[in-house]
């Protein structure tokens, strides 16, 4: 059989129907998967499933787009003095956001109720805040040791002076009442901030010590504190913390508020920093000793540098919560961003439909401006420290 | 070499630093108990939890279980806000895990826009405060709704307007609901078993399972159908000129909060389940496919069970940061349990008792579900030599 085949086979002939004498035809090429073409294909319609879900996703992004665009620019008013210039009318029945309101009521977002003859010094504050913060935030900058200093040190000392006045420099006083809006939000995060990686580290430091009952105080601060929402430590802090002073002191609102945040986030930021100081080997301590150093000298020559290095990103993203929460003094009457816009939102001389609208839509692109820009300022660390551990 | 001296002595320097740091603390207790014992006595506030048993005298706007000015304590109060929060806890949970898990897969779909929505998502909600959400929510959406005579009317019966969400309720003949009840938890209970007795033959647990849970859902109104005979209908919401009439009310401030929470913790949750799923290394899933199993076999038996390891604990976390954010009802008047606290606090001016209850509520939802946690983690947690 299989040598009949074979000699059969062998002759050039096509006498015999099934033995193939032609090319198969080429097959159509793969679908191409360069160029813009095969991106689409390859991204948005790999399957049918996957194509049909495509366009439901582009027709609902597109429905989403047309709708922001139509009420926040073609829609918008952009000038007016007063709800006038906000209603729907008959020749404008659509009216998109009333950017009018949020004009004309700026200066007490910003402000609050700070006495307009002493505004210059809240300006004065966020420009010094704005050199500390991008002297500790841009990694090639020179001195940075003294802008650490200048961040929590200094600038400290100079905002009190400068926010809450000093008579005897010619600064009159300013009530803490009186401030608000933009100038708050940024005071109690600043705070927040200053206050509570330092707190932070020593109640993570003290989670870990070998002393027990050290150990067992900063566990319990740091799980009671992360026990309970951030509402119930400010109204402790509000309507508590008064109890347990002195009646002489009474302490100012704002600044119980801010005695509620930063122990809140201190709370937060020891575990943080905990996680951090687990990261350094066993050795480094050891290395260290071995060295003959102290423990404070072994924090902070070895572990804290490499600790808080590696922890960046996440001190970040816990300043960012921060951030957020700082919106929460909201209910201890503090007048913070958010509550200068609501209190703006419900005045008469601008109600209108779209006022709420248009005032929680600005306060949400500043938050997420803010927010946003930090986040990614946390991504670039991460990846820039990464580096160092690439092979 | 002379004797070391006793304040170089590790040992000793350690019990002195607790010593003075215990009597620091104590000092401080003191000194606050001292003073507030003091400021009450000044304000005529007397201390201990005696006003629990006090008439209340102010409404709440939504209950679970009976309560009325007139009659029910400050106590009665309290339960109330609490079943409160969580009632919208609960079902907060169950909103943000399907959206979440939801987003959380299509942040890591082939399909190019799917993942950029999905991320989109997740960057503008977790960025922008919960608070502000809410707000929005509740005074730029909910109570900017059509008036009553204008209700939105949704197919099903449901009414939508700036007084909340009306649906239909469903209406028993007497006794009906005791039988539905029973009726349907035997009807459940048989079919549970039925199902779960199969699941070793079957060697199809997970199918098998959800057919069981579907069961259980759809067994329960049919068994109550029939249980009844029949007797019930829905009584639908009908709109009138001031009020709606009939049918179960559904707040806006429940609706607000609801939407809020579920869509915050939602885009926390979507971080959790991409985490857990890029977890498993690819190599589990090539091996997979090398068996030749199929894409949705092979996340089904693969993929998730190994995912749902990482995922269990953040998710747990998310869980109970949800219900403690549920704190933040106050803003938008939802009768829960700081919101509760906070009427008492002004009504009776017992602070530090009110602090107190509060926070000690939150904080055993936080112990238990840690002690929960570390039962789960003793059990499951990846066992290596």
């Amino acid at each position: 059989m299989d040598a009949q085949t074979l000699t059969v086979s062998a002759e050039p002939t096509s006498a015999r129907a099934y033995v193939r004498a032609t090319p198969v035809p080429a097959m159509a090429p793969p679908a191409t998967t360069v160029g813009a073409l095969g991106w689409v294909r390859t991204n948005l319609f790999p399957s049918v499933g996957s194509g049909i879900l495509t366009v439901l996703l582009l027709v609902l992004l597109g429905w989403i787009a047309m709708w922001l665009i139509e009420f926040l620019i073609i829609d918008a008013v952009w000038t007016g003095s007063d709800r006038e210039a906000c209603l729907p009318t008959a020749e404008r029945p659509d009216i998109g956001a009333c950017w009018a309101y949020i004009g004309d009521r700026f200066a007490y977002i910003v402000y609050g109720s700070y006495p307009i003859a002493g505004r210059w010094r809240v300006d004065v504050f966020f420009a010094m805040l704005a050199f500390g913060t991008a002297w500790l935030l841009w990694l090639e900058a020179p001195r940075r040791d003294i802008g650490s200093i200048y961040f929590f040190l200094f600038l400290p000392v100079a905002s009190f002076v400068l926010l809450h006045g000093f008579e005897s420099i010619g600064l009159p006083v300013v009530d803490t009442a009186l401030w608000g809006g933009v100038t708050v939000t940024i005071v109690v995060a600043a705070v927040g901030i200053v206050v509570s990686l330092p707190i932070g580290v020593v109640l993570a430091l003290g989670r870990r010590s070998r002393l027990p009952a050290i150990r067992l105080l900063s566990t319990l601060f740091i799980e009671f504190v992360r026990g309970v929402p951030l509402i119930t430590v400010l109204f402790m802090a509000s309507v508590m913390l008064p109890l347990f002073v002195p009646d002489s002191w009474s302490p100012d609102k704002l600044l119980r508020a801010l005695i509620g945040v930063a122990l809140f986030s201190a709370a937060y930021m020891a575990e943080v920093v905990r996680a951090g100081l687990q990261s350094i080997p066993k050795g480094q301590y050891e290395a260290a000793h071995a060295l003959g150093l102290s423990y404070w000298q072994s924090l902070r020559l070895i572990i804290l540098p490499q600790a808080l290095k590696v922890t960046i990103p996440n001190i970040v993203n816990s300043y960012i919560a921060l951030f957020k929460d700082t919106t929460l003094v909201f209910f201890v009457g503090i007048f913070d961003f958010l509550k200068t816009i609501e209190v703006a939102r419900v005045d008469p001389k601008w109600a209108t439909p779209v006022t709420s609208a248009t005032g929680y839509i600005f306060a949400a692109l500043v938050y997420f401006v803010c927010c946003y820009a930090m986040s990614r300022y946390a991504t670039g660390i991460e990846k820039r420290l990464a580096t160092g551990e690439k092979r | 070499m002379g004797a070391v001296p006793f304040y170089r002595d590790p040992k000793l320097r350690g019990l002195l630093l607790q010593a003075v740091l215990c009597a620091a603390i104590g000092l401080l207790a003191y000194g606050a108990v001292h003073n507030a014992a003091e400021n009450l006595a000044r304000a005529n506030i007397a201390s201990g939890f005696g006003f629990l048993n006090v008439t209340a005298g102010f409404d709440i706007s939504q209950n679970l279980i009976d309560y009325s000015p007139q009659a029910s304590t400050y106590g009665r109060a309290f339960l109330v806000g609490l079943l409160n929060t969580l009632l919208v806890a609960g079902i907060g949970i169950v909103f943000a895990t399907i959206l979440g898990f939801t987003i959380g897969i299509a942040r890591l779909s082939k399909n190019f826009l799917a993942e950029r929505l999905a991320t989109g998502y997740v960057e503008l909600i977790r960025n922008v405060p919960l608070l502000l959400q809410l707000l929005f929510w509740y005074n730029a959406v909910l109570k900017a709704l059509p008036e009553m005579a204008a209700s939105i009317v949704l197919p099903g019966g449901f009414i939508l307007n700036n007084r909340g969400l009306f649906t239909p309720r469903p209406l028993f003949a007497d006794g009906g609901q005791i039988v539905a009840v029973l009726g349907g938890a035997v009807v459940a209970a048989v079919l549970f078993n039925v199902a779960t007795a199969r699941v070793e033959r079957l060697q199809r647990a997970i199918v098998v399972r959800i057919a069981a849970i579907v069961v259980i859902i759809v067994g329960i109104p049919v068994a109550a159908f029939l249980a009844g005979g029949a007797p019930f209908a829905f009584e639908y919401p009908e709109i009138g000129r001031f009020n709606v009439r009939g049918g179960s009310e559904v707040l806006p401030e429940f609706v607000a909060l609801l939407l809020g929470l579920s869509i915050y913790t939602a885009a926390f949750i979507a971080e959790v389940v991409r985490a857990g799923l890029k977890s498993v290394s690819p190599g589990q899933t090539e091996a997979a496919q090398a068996l030749g199993l199929r894409r949705m076999q092979t996340l089904r038996l693969i993929v998730i069970p190994q995912a749902m390891r990482v995922i269990i604990p953040p998710l747990t976390n998310q869980y109970l940061n949800l219900t403690k954010n549920s704190s933040l009802a106050v803003a938008i008047g939802y009768p829960d349990l700081v919101q509760i606290a906070g009427t008492v606090l002004n009504i009776s001016g017992q602070a530090v008792e009110v602090v107190v209850i509060t926070m000690a509520v939150y904080l055993s939802f936080s112990l238990i579900t840690s002690l929960v946690m570390n039962i789960y983690n003793a059990r499951y947690a990846l066992v290596e030599r």
